[in-house]
């Protein structure tokens, strides 16, 4: 259970960075849903049930969709510099 | 250089804080009582099997009017915003029609993802979950139906209705408390009932259920101004 706690942490961290050096926005996006997703599956793992699903269905779903729509709106990729 | 060495010396100060606090504090140790208290006098006192519904609706409830209020804000935020910049005209963008199984699948699955998120806020006091998850649960598969159906709109009058429905129970629930001999807000007047069955401790579920459907309402609505902004003609309504 630890051994599988810290993959987990390794991975959302690993994809914290990714969502933060992506260029594309909607790749970036998509990370950041991903390590809400892997949050909640911690909150799972520490016995936190109520928030774990906040988490999965706020962070991961509903917060990526308005991100997504907002990235539609503006700009597709972030410039260099 | 100056700044540097100003950056430096609020850094070793940030530093010697933070250790000063965590040695102070044990790592793993609970300084705190009330945990034990809620986890100890929870089920006996307000009658709910979930410990965590106990605390967010009983014990702390008003901070939960207060999280509920915020919610609505920032629902009403995005609604004035996009009401203003309505008048902005963009071109239409093009959107591609959802393949077959998307939308096939999608009609299918959203009963059952409205009967699911039904389920989680009205058994808010037995299992895990309640209110703001499974209100956002509906409202993910309301996104779902915009996403497979591009321009579907849903019925605002009727969202506002419901939301400022929900909103209202809530809030007079706690002022009946009010006006009862006991004198508090949100006080649980109604019977507590067996533990562990559907009509149990007193006006907890009903709280979740009307956060249930304020919740939803609010987050559909969000999605609903977010996605019209992209597909609608003209933008705004």
């Amino acid at each position: 259970m630890i051994l599988v706690s810290w993959v987990l942490i390794i991975l959302m961290i690993a994809l914290a960075i990714l969502s933060i050096e992506l260029k594309n926005l909607i790749a970036a996006v998509v990370a950041v849903g991903a390590v809400s997703l892997v949050i909640s599956l911690l909150f799972l793992l520490i016995q936190a049930p109520d928030v774990a699903m906040a988490e999965a269905s706020i962070g991961a779903a509903l917060t990526m969709a308005i991100y997504i729509i907002g990235v539609r709106k503006t700009e597709r990729s972030e410039k260099d510099g | 250089m100056v700044r540097k060495v100003v950056y430096s010396i609020f850094l070793a100060i940030i530093v010697l804080a933070l250790a000063m606090f965590f040695a102070a504090y044990p790592f793993g140790k609970n300084k705190m009582t009330v945990g034990e208290y809620y986890l100890n006098h929870g089920v006996a006192q307000t009658g709910a099997a979930n410990i965590v519904t106990s605390v967010v609706l009983d014990y702390r409830g008003f901070d939960t009017l207060g999280e509920v209020s915020v919610l609505f804000a920032a629902a009403a935020g995005v609604a004035i915003l996009f009401f203003l910049a309505g008048g902005t005209k963009r071109e239409q963008e093009d959107l591609t029609k959802p393949n077959f199984v998307v939308r096939v699948g999608s009609r299918i699955i959203f009963p059952f993802i409205l009967l699911f998120g039904s389920y989680i806020f009205i058994h808010g006091h037995l299992t895990p979950g309640g209110g703001f998850q499974g209100g956002s649960i509906i409202a993910s598969g309301f996104l779902l139906l915009y996403l497979s159906y591009p321009g579907t709109r849903t019925n605002r009058d009727g969202l506002s209705i419901i939301e400022g429905l929900a909103g209202l129970t809530f809030v007079v629930l706690g002022l009946i408390g009010l006006f009862l001999p006991q004198y508090s807000f949100l006080y649980n007047f109604l019977p507590k009932g067996i533990l562990n069955t559907i009509v149990s401790a007193g006006i907890l579920p009903i709280i979740y259920i009307a956060i249930g459907f304020k919740v939803a309402s609010e987050f559909a609505g969000i999605v609903d101004d977010m996605m019209c902004q992209v597909i609608c003609r003209g933008g705004g309504k």
